[in-house]
């Protein structure tokens, strides 16, 4: 136990000897968690529209000022000519191009029908989709009022449909990003820390230094891994009372000490990881190689930015097999529906499997002696 | 010098793939020897060294360190032996007494003891105004004489240096042997290797290894003898020279 204690000792002393490193763990988190969650907003703003009027009426003024007014369109043009609004298109100027046919206004009077034409770049295909899914729903709610105008009797009856947003009743975008970006952080920040620091004392040799001594694997690795649970636990208590709270407003609704048992439970299963892949390198080139390609798995196939369940089958396994997707759900079910214990005991299970495979796994393959 | 033999090999090997890095070599060191391993660059020193201290399984063949075996005993072994490498291995980002004390507490001394033994030890090496310093910015020579007093520090029964004036001024390699001289008087054997050979005669007796194999073994002046050579170097070019030939 007092091998520990120096191995401890020292661990720490060269992590606060070197202010880069505590840069990086405290400061790094902290911004990039107030500027990652504004570029991770999927809501779809300022999709440029051209419009191409041929009515010129006042109908078709009414239907543009709704569509200007929705806050989600940015018209950029304003033409009587479809390939005028086609070229913007095609300069990538224009997202989506609504035609306005020439008479719509009489015919609406007239005949009580009249047909618009939407075009829209499918490039990018969520934009497109939502594009089109938001003017079609402003064209509907502008045709519903004028119906209502134009009937003096109530005809017949409609389905409405009434939304209730359980849990995030905003649909704030932030309250679902915000958590699932701090597991990222703090999976980031223990998994490269970790792997570099170990990866770098066989670089410099200390690490042979240490082999020819007495000294237990175990111990060694304890070593390593409680200054960085450490510095993850801060990083993490940072991300969510104080950057979450302050700039985001976000307060969990369930109960801390199972939020910090988890984050507990997970940090040793990903600095497992850590560990296992320091074990893989002899450099640091290939440990920061190897963590990234790692991260970039762990990340994308968490369900942090698309849901699992759209995944094909072969990709939510992987998924399955990924710590983090776990975390993050953990973190979401946690701080927005103020999950219990017992709504996330198969979570706990499955990440105490993830620490001790990986861990029992590093330490079978750190060898002293080869 | 004891009967108690401190390393005693037979037909030690290790192979990589097809290459034999170390070829069958039997040899015995005894207790309190001053014993040089010399060789040319690439002719199995430093793997040879790395299996006797227990960092390295050997292919085949016996040895015992310290009485214990290099196979099934490592981690007995490591408790008896010093290790100074080739390569720097202190912490250059820690001060000289917090290299001192981590590597006195991971041997298992106990905080007092390492208090007295590290004010002993920066007093013989005169680094009093140093001792708060980084070892990053110490010179090569303190560092060489700094890291073989951390690999005595814990009174081990033998210590390995692996060329450990490589590199160093010739007052310095002067002292760093004053300080091996001083070890082997408290009784520790010491096995060093080195590509000075005015540093061979220091040494009670001397391996030469070519190609994986011992060629020679013997003390300077026996071996001065036999090979009717005036000094080491004539003795090492003589043997280095049957490297070549063999390639």
């Amino acid at each position: 136990m007092s091998t520990l204690k120096f191995l401890l000792q020292k661990e720490f002393r060269q992590i606060f000897r070197n202010p880069t490193i505590l840069r990086m763990i405290l400061l790094v988190p902290v911004v990039q968690l107030i500027i990652l969650p504004l570029a991770a907003d999927f809501e779809i703003k300022n999709i440029n529209i051209s419009i191409v009027d041929n009515d010129r009426s006042g109908m078709s003024q009414d239907l543009i000022e709704d569509i200007k007014s929705s806050g989600y369109f940015r018209l950029i043009n304003y033409t009587h000519d479809f390939q005028i609004a086609f070229s913007d298109i095609e300069s990538d100027e224009a997202d989506i191009v609504l035609e306005i046919p020439n008479g719509l206004e009489r015919d609406m009077i007239r005949e009580r029908s009249g047909a618009l034409f939407i075009a829209v770049n499918a490039i990018n295909g969520t934009k497109a989709y939502v594009g089109g899914a938001y003017l079609s729903r402003i064209i509907s709610a502008f045709n519903q009022d004028l119906r209502t105008e134009f009937s003096s009797e109530n005809r017949g009856t409609a389905i409405g449909v009434a939304v209730i947003n359980w849990f995030n009743p905003m649909l704030n975008y932030q309250f679902f990003m915000v958590p699932g970006i701090l597991v990222v952080l703090v999976t980031m920040v223990g998994g490269y820390m970790t792997s570099l620091n170990i990866v770098k004392e066989k670089e410099v040799g200390t690490i042979e230094q240490i082999n020819v001594t007495p000294i237990r694997k175990t111990h060694f690795i304890l070593g390593k891994l409680i200054p960085f649970w450490v510095l993850c636990v801060i990083v993490f208590t940072l991300g969510m009372f104080v950057v979450a709270r302050i700039i985001y407003g976000i307060v969990p609704l369930g109960s801390i000490f199972v939020l910090y048992g988890y984050l507990a439970l997970y940090l040793v299963a990903i600095l497992g990881v850590a560990l296992l892949i320091s074990t893989y390198s002899n450099t640091q080139q290939q440990a920061m190689s190897l963590s990234f390609f790692m991260m970039m798995i762990f990340i994308l196939m968490s369900g942090l930015f698309t849901p699992i369940e759209s995944m094909p089958q072969w990709a939510q396994w992987i998924a399955a097999l990924n710590p983090v997707t776990y975390f993050v759900q953990v973190m979401r079910m946690i701080v927005m529906k103020g999950s219990e214990f017992g709504h996330i005991t198969k979570h706990f299970l499955i990440m105490v499997a993830f620490a001790v495979v990986f861990n029992s796994w590093a330490i079978l393959n750190y060898k002293k002696t080869s | 010098m004891g009967d108690l033999k401190m390393i005693s090999t037979h037909d030690l090997n290790k192979t990589f793939g097809d290459f034999v890095a170390v070829n069958n070599i039997t040899f015995d060191v005894h207790q309190g020897e001053i014993f040089g391993f010399l060789g040319a660059n690439g002719a199995g020193k430093t793997t040879a060294m790395r299996m006797l201290c227990g960092l390295s399984i050997p292919t085949s063949g016996e040895a015992t360190i310290a009485g214990y075996d290099v196979y099934k005993e490592t981690e007995k072994i490591k408790r008896n032996i010093g290790y100074m490498s080739q390569k720097f291995s202190l912490y250059e980002d820690l001060t000289v007494t917090e290299n001192i004390r981590f590597y006195g507490g991971i041997y298992g001394l106990k905080d007092a003891e390492i208090r007295s033994r590290s004010k002993e030890l920066i007093q013989t090496l005169e680094l009093e105004d140093q001792r708060d310093l980084l070892v990053g910015s110490l010179p090569l020579g303190w560092k060489q004489k700094l890291a073989f007093s951390v690999a005595i520090f814990h009174h081990p029964k033998l210590v390995f240096l692996d060329e450990p004036t490589g590199g160093v001024d010739p007052v310095t390699r002067r002292q760093f042997w004053d300080l091996i001289h001083k070890a082997s008087d408290d009784g520790i054997t010491i096995f060093v290797t080195t590509h000075y050979m005015d540093e061979a005669e220091y040494c009670d007796r001397i391996s030469m290894m070519v190609d994986g194999y011992i060629r020679a073994l013997d003390s300077p002046s026996q071996l001065k003898k036999t090979y009717q050579a005036a000094s080491m170097d004539e003795v090492f070019y003589e043997l280095a020279r049957g490297a070549k030939r063999t390639e």
